[in-house]
């Protein structure tokens, strides 16, 4: 049953992002094209995302945990790091070229689309090249800690 | 390529978005984020951390459908970047998200609802690189 209603959150999640425009490359482009052809209806998708997600949270928080889960999984880090600042200016050039966010891609998947299927590949290619070069390093850097 | 302004088709589209990340937070506790949702489902933890990402991904694959089913039309996807170009932001964003633990929809989404000052930083930066990328493809190369 739990699966049943994930699986519908999703459906309800691919449904928002079809409508907002974020799984079209030339209108998330156009977003950022102040300079020429603007359109700022993106605004409008992250305006009504964060405020309808900022009022949930705080209703779905006065509950001691989830509804299928012992205990909230929400990240506690607090700081800002170098990894945090470069990975976040590095997706945006990535953005910017290709005009695919995850969050919009991936549902456009549903289409079979070949260019949101050739995106996805380069993306997943992208994650999985850099889990495997930073777990390199850190086991180059720290020997005894990856063999804990 | 012009687009249309879509102010509330955009706002609605949001709204669903938010609706989902409070949703999955009610029943399963999680951050909505597709790039975590992703990575876990391609390299999960366990098999019951693959299930729910698995049936939150093959919901998504749903979302156009349920939008052909109401518009009569599957959304419109237009992608001004030449393949080989797609690849290599495709490459990026997959490099970025991975190294900043998080995109669009779990930082500028539901790290900026909680308000995680992480999130804040992640998606200032984020926003930025993107406009000055569209900015220097736009009007300084291709000009």
């Amino acid at each position: 049953m739990r699966t049943l209603w994930t699986f519908f959150i999703g459906v309800i999640f691919g449904t928002g992002i079809a409508f907002s425009g974020m799984a079209n490359p030339a209108k998330v482009i156009n977003f950022f094209d102040v300079a020429g052809t603007w359109d700022p209806s993106l605004a409008f998708v992250m305006g009504g995302a964060v405020v309808t997600a900022f009022i949930g949270y705080r209703l779905v928080w006065r509950r001691a945990a989830p509804i299928y889960e012992p205990t909230f999984d929400i990240p506690q880090k607090t700081t800002l790091d170098a990894r945090l600042l470069t990975g976040a200016g590095i997706f945006g050039v990535g953005w910017g070229i290709a005009g695919f966010c995850p969050g919009g891609a991936l549902p456009a998947l549903g289409t079979l689309n070949t260019q949101v299927i050739l995106f996805v590949l380069a993306l997943i290619a992208g994650m999985l090249a850099t889990r495997f070069v930073s777990s390199a390093l850190a086991r180059q850097q720290s020997p005894t800690s990856a063999a804990q | 390529m012009e687009t249309e302004f879509t102010p509330f088709a955009s706002l609605a589209g949001g709204v669903l978005i938010g609706l989902a990340a409070v949703l999955l937070m009610l029943l399963r506790g999680r951050i909505m984020g597709a790039t975590g949702v992703l990575a876990g489902a391609m390299l999960p933890a366990s098999r019951y951390d693959w299930t729910w990402r698995a049936a939150l991904l093959a919901g998504m694959f749903a979302g156009p459908w349920v939008f052909f089913a109401l518009q009569g039309q599957l959304p419109q996807i237009e992608v001004p970047a030449a393949t080989p170009m797609l690849l290599v932001g495709g490459f990026l964003v997959g490099v970025g998200v991975t190294l900043g633990s998080g995109c669009t929809s779990g930082h500028g989404v539901c790290g900026m609802a909680r308000l995680s000052s992480r999130s804040f930083a992640s998606t200032a930066m984020f926003m930025l690189t993107t406009g000055l990328t569209v900015y220097a493809l736009r009007h300084l190369w291709g000009a």
